[in-house]
């Protein structure tokens, strides 16, 4: 089933099945920003869900590691995509460790402020600061690089091309006029970023469970739930929080390496707004905090649904707010909540309906 | 670096940096009370304090029209009580439909904290964007012809028709103390004043700060502790309603997301005050307010915000509780 799934994930803005598609931009586009969404609250879930430490500036990661790819590839440096990747990785991280070692220490609640700061910070030096490019941002960022014969410039044919489909109502058709170049990464079409990023998701995921099915997510899952009781047990929680931090701010990172290398090529400051970091969370929390699948979904939903319903045009964030709202109050665990939170709801209704009968006698 | 224009114009920066601490340190009370009682972000409340300042801005064109004057302090004086009315019944009213909406159904569920925090943040988009879109609003009505004066350009910056020119009374040193800076920092410090005055004194103070210490053992005691939440709310909405007449004497204009940031800066006040506690919001507004001030002298205007939270962070350090401890439930609150 899972195999499926990613099949169809890999598929679908080529298979555009009616009702899905969205009909206001393209397509492809909007399944890009999905899967950009998925990967970054995946992100922020191991840094929310898996340790429990509220995170309202991931966008500061998000724009630490975009602007260094864009120096490096096109602001300053001509460097390759692909060696400028690691080095803004490693760039977000070492910032992860540097805001996270003094912060981690002071009371969870004002890890939010801070949090809120640093990413307001961060807008604020990229849009002050000439060597970044200041407010007119970065252009031209090499998007990564395509495969096969002829690739940017002249006849864009790529490996080989696939046609997408068209409907008629419910009747599928081959549309040979809308065709995808495999792995050419070019301003016209979306789908190959897509299946690239998506294909970066799939890796992070891998990695994500194996972090979390080893001591280290048995760590965080101690620390979040009693501190104290985990660092009597033996586990630094300190050290547990700061590399959570630093692992989700890196996978941060890489989705805003993804996004410089984007198909736009360009990144601004307007590009890491604060309110992303509500969206991010929000993501991961309407997914249900904890659950990596929970995050994709969530992340998918959030970027999904102000597209879907742009006929609605300026009301869908009003309508975004109040579904936000109307979400967590019938699902206050979140949509895909972890196996871990279903039990204990599970237990809990259990004990009260224990406790009813008794009462009842 | 221009330390040379800190020094020369030291007083100043300083009084206006009072006069907007003051404004801060009034918005946080909403911030710290709520969390003082609940332990939570009322992410919410900068979209109270933007609704303020639209129902100032809004008494104002009702009573006097559209036409842009200047006029003094004490010539607009009886207006703006209006508009002060106004706004503290408009803040308080919006504060209560947000704890009924927003927050109680959740915490009656005994939701975790951050699904309340998700909620705040879709109530502060839901009404952030409401004001935004109050022409479209009015045009289901109809009325958007007999609105016009209100609804007009709904996402572009609205500005009070009356423009208070501030009056130099005295100097000190070389700049001269407008009324306008007085009079905004002296009501701020007598609304605080008030407001210590009445948990300390009173029978629902008593409760409040019963329920911030220990909720459980408050309840057993007879606090109706749902009563006591609605009142930390109305409170915190009054302030902000008073901190919104404020803002539109001093700045003059707002917007839709006018809330957002001064929320922020007035979160990170009631943070580095001490969150929780009363004085410490003002204490802290203050502070920052002088803080940003200064700092823009020196590094320029663009970085005040940066300044503003790279002082938070120092202070956290230092002191994790804030500059005078968390205490709205001790006695001394």
């Amino acid at each position: 089933m899972m195999v499926g799934g990613i099949v169809l994930a890999y598929a679908l803005p080529i298979i555009r099945p009616p009702l899905i598609t969205t009909t206001g931009s393209d397509f492809g586009g909007v399944m890009l920003t999905c899967a950009s969404f998925s990967l970054v609250a995946v992100g922020l879930n191991i840094v929310v869900g898996y340790a429990g430490l509220l995170d309202l500036g991931y966008v500061g990661f998000y724009a630490v590691g975009a602007y260094p790819t864009g120096v490096l590839t096109s602001e300053h440096w001509h460097w390759p995509f692909l060696l400028a990747l690691p080095c803004a990785i490693a760039v977000t991280m070492v910032t992860g460790v540097i805001l996270g070692a003094p912060t981690l220490r002071v009371r969870g609640d004002y890890l939010a402020i801070v949090t809120l700061g640093f990413g307001e910070i961060i807008r604020i030096v990229t849009l002050n600061t000439g060597w970044l490019g200041a407010a007119q941002g970065i252009a031209d960022i090499p998007p990564p690089p395509s495969l096969g014969p002829n690739p940017i410039g002249t006849d864009q044919d790529g490996l080989f091309q696939i046609p997408h489909l068209a409907w008629s109502g419910l009747v599928p058709s081959i549309d040979n006029l809308h065709k995808t170049p495999f792995l050419v990464f070019d301003v016209l079409d979306a789908i190959p970023y897509y299946w690239l990023l998506l294909t970066v998701l799939l890796i992070v995921l891998f990695a994500d469970f194996l972090v979390k099915e080893s001591r280290v997510g048995r760590a965080w899952e101690a620390t979040r739930e009693d501190e104290d009781a985990a660092e009597l047990m033996g586990v630094p929680t300190f050290r547990y929080k700061l590399l959570a931090f630093a692992l989700g701010a890196a996978i941060g990172g890489l989705a805003g390496s993804m996004l410089a290398a984007g198909q736009a090529g360009y990144i601004n400051p307007l590009s890491f707004l604060i309110l992303l970091s509500m969206l991010f969370l929000a993501a991961v929390i309407i997914g249900g905090a904890g659950n990596r699948w929970g995050a994709v979904f969530g992340g998918f939903l959030v970027a999904y649904l102000p597209e879907r319903f742009r006929g609605l045009s300026d009301w869908r964030l009003l309508i975004f707010g109040v579904t936000l709202m109307v979400v967590v109050y019938f699902r206050p665990q979140g949509l895909l909540p972890p196996r871990r939170t279903r039990r204990a709801i599970q237990a809990r209704e259990e004990i009260e309906q224990l406790e009813g009968e008794a009462v009842d006698v | 670096m221009d330390f040379s224009f800190l020094f020369n114009n030291f007083i100043e920066l300083t009084i206006t940096g009072l006069a907007l601490g003051a404004i801060y340190g009034l918005v946080a009370l909403g911030y710290t009370m709520v969390y003082g009682v609940l332990q939570l972000i009322n992410f919410a409340h900068s979209e109270v304090f933007m609704f303020g300042t639209f129902a100032v801005a809004w008494v104002m064109v009702f009573i006097h029209g559209t036409g842009q004057v200047d006029q003094s302090l004490w010539t607009s004086i009886g207006l703006l009580g209006i508009c002060l009315v106004a706004a503290m019944g408009t803040s308080a009213l919006i504060a209560l439909l947000l704890e009924r909406v927003a927050y109680r159904p959740l915490i009656k569920k005994g939701a975790p904290k951050l699904i309340i925090l998700i909620s705040a943040i879709g109530a502060s988009f839901s009404l952030a964007e409401f004001m935004g879109l109050r022409d479209k609003v009015a045009a289901w009505f109809g009325l958007e012809d007999n609105l016009s004066d209100y609804v007009n350009q709904a996402r572009n910056t609205y500005s009070s028709p009356i423009t208070v020119d501030p009056h130099g009374l005295f100097t000190v040193v070389n700049y001269r103390v407008t009324d306008v800076d007085l009079f905004v920092i002296g009501a701020a410090v007598l609304m605080m004043a008030g407001l210590d005055t009445f948990v300390r004194r009173t029978r629902l103070g008593r409760g409040i700060r019963s329920v911030a210490q220990d909720p459980e053992s408050a309840a057993l005691m007879g606090v109706n502790s749902t009563a006591v939440i609605r009142a930390t709310f109305l409170i915190g909405g009054l302030m902000a309603g008073v901190a919104a007449t404020l803002y539109m004497i001093r700045i003059g204009t707002t917007r839709q997301d006018a809330g957002f940031l001064l929320g922020v800066k007035a979160f990170t006040a009631a943070v580095l005050g001490g969150i929780g506690n009363l004085r410490g919001a003002l204490l802290g507004g203050l502070v920052l307010g002088v803080a940003q001030n200064w700092g823009s002298a020196v590094f320029g205007s663009q970085w005040q915000d940066v300044v503003a939270f790279v002082l938070l962070v120092v202070i956290l350090l230092v002191r994790p509780t804030g500059i005078l401890g968390e205490s709205l439930g001790k006695a001394r609150a």
